[in-house]
């Protein structure tokens, strides 16, 4: 019942926003073909405006995961994260999941297959992902389309947001499962 | 920032050299710019739908309208942008968008939003508490239901999916009201002409 419910909703939540607009906007007389090109020119130009900021962030990441030192950070947390029962499977992941978005998706498939459905660790794994962004990323996207380069306060909130959510996955799956 | 970009890379290098894989550090540089420039190329399009069809919504009344459903919120969060801004509006719109998981609307909506930000920020260089609390808002990854991962539990045999939502919202709320207070927290002492991160 509840999934179908759920399926229903992803299905119909773009289309319902579709129709929701485009009616209002021929009922408020908005000429919908003129509106919605000129709104649309824009696409290209914020595009491109934002591959310098893309491409500091995402080299950057890049570099990173091929330098191995998320492995390196992933042994020296291992022992201490053990002490609270979090599966080391589970580690790259907290590691990743601010940087990128595909990686973190990527080892949670991997943990999936390998380890079960049964497994906690695939558990805290889907958890951890589903509650996750990808923080350099946004950062990158959204204030790289505006031409922001100094970012005060930003990144720092977005990090230690996902450390609580971090400790908050950790918990609550302890809790549930 | 600066430094943040730095020891990026700096660290890459260093753990790189260390690891023996300097040489995949150094191909990572052109495979990350490649990337970037596909990322931002594979935007173009359906960020040009979602400017096209918000341009609808915000001539014929819709973003305010919802705007001012939301104001009792918004307004507490947002207390330097004025009334009849658009990007009220935008920000509800990005919000839901994430709520439901429509990541494709979500980005274009978000930077709509942002643009009008920027439009009454003082310092074009520098991010303002509203962009800053917009951004926290998205980083912190709210969604009602995590679809991509239920596909994947779906794959495996995983008897009962659903089971996941339940925690995955009680965590995402955490993280969302934590990143949105800690932002209220920080523009409190983190004024803009002191910063230099």
């Amino acid at each position: 019942m509840f999934q179908t419910f759920m399926n229903i909703i992803s299905l119909w939540a773009l289309p319902a926003i579709l129709l929701l607009i485009l009616t209002i906007g021929l009922f408020k007389k908005v000429p919908l073909y003129e509106t919605f090109t000129e709104g649309a020119k824009d696409g290209f130009k914020v595009s491109v405006n934002i591959i310098p900021y893309l491409v500091a962030i995402i080299v950057a990441i890049s570099m990173l995961r091929a330098s191995g030192i998320i492995e390196m950070t992933g042994h020296i947390l291992a022992p201490i994260l053990n002490w609270f029962n979090v599966p080391v499977d589970t580690i790259p992941i907290m590691i990743v999941r601010s940087l990128s978005g595909s990686a973190a998706l990527g080892v949670f498939s991997d943990i999936a297959h390998t380890l079960g459905p049964d497994d906690y660790a695939t558990k805290l794994a889907a958890i951890m992902v589903g509650s996750s962004e990808t923080t350099f990323y946004v950062l990158a996207v959204y204030f790289g389309a505006v031409g922001i380069s100094k970012l005060r306060y930003a990144l720092i909130v977005g990090l230690i947001a996902d450390f609580i959510g971090i400790v908050a996955a950790i918990s609550v799956c302890n809790l549930m499962f | 920032m600066n430094y943040i970009f730095y020891f990026l890379i700096v660290i890459s290098i260093i753990a790189g050299a260390i690891n023996g894989r300097l040489t995949d550090v150094v191909n990572a540089i052109l495979s990350g710019a490649e990337l970037s420039v596909k990322v931002a190329f594979s935007l173009i399009g359906i960020m040009a739908f979602w400017l096209g069809m918000m341009k609808i919504a915000e001539k014929s009344g819709l973003v305010q309208l919802i705007a001012k459903i939301i104001k009792p919120v918004t307004k507490h969060l947002f207390k330097e942008v004025p009334e009849e801004s658009p990007a009220i509006g935008d920000i509800a719109m990005n919000f839901s968008a994430n709520a439901l998981g429509l990541a494709n609307a979500a980005t274009p909506i978000g930077i709509k939003a942002m643009e009008e930000l920027q439009k009454i920020n003082q310092d074009k260089k520098s991010a303002s508490n509203a962009m800053c609390m917009l951004l926290a808002m998205n980083t912190a990854g709210f969604q009602l239901i995590p679809a991509t991962v239920i596909a994947v539990l779906i794959g495996i045999g995983y008897k009962n999916p659903t089971e996941i939502i339940a925690p995955t919202l009680l965590v995402t709320s955490i993280t969302f009201l934590s990143a949105i207070t800690l932002a209220k927290i920080f523009e409190k002492f983190w004024k803009p002409q002191k910063e230099n991160d």
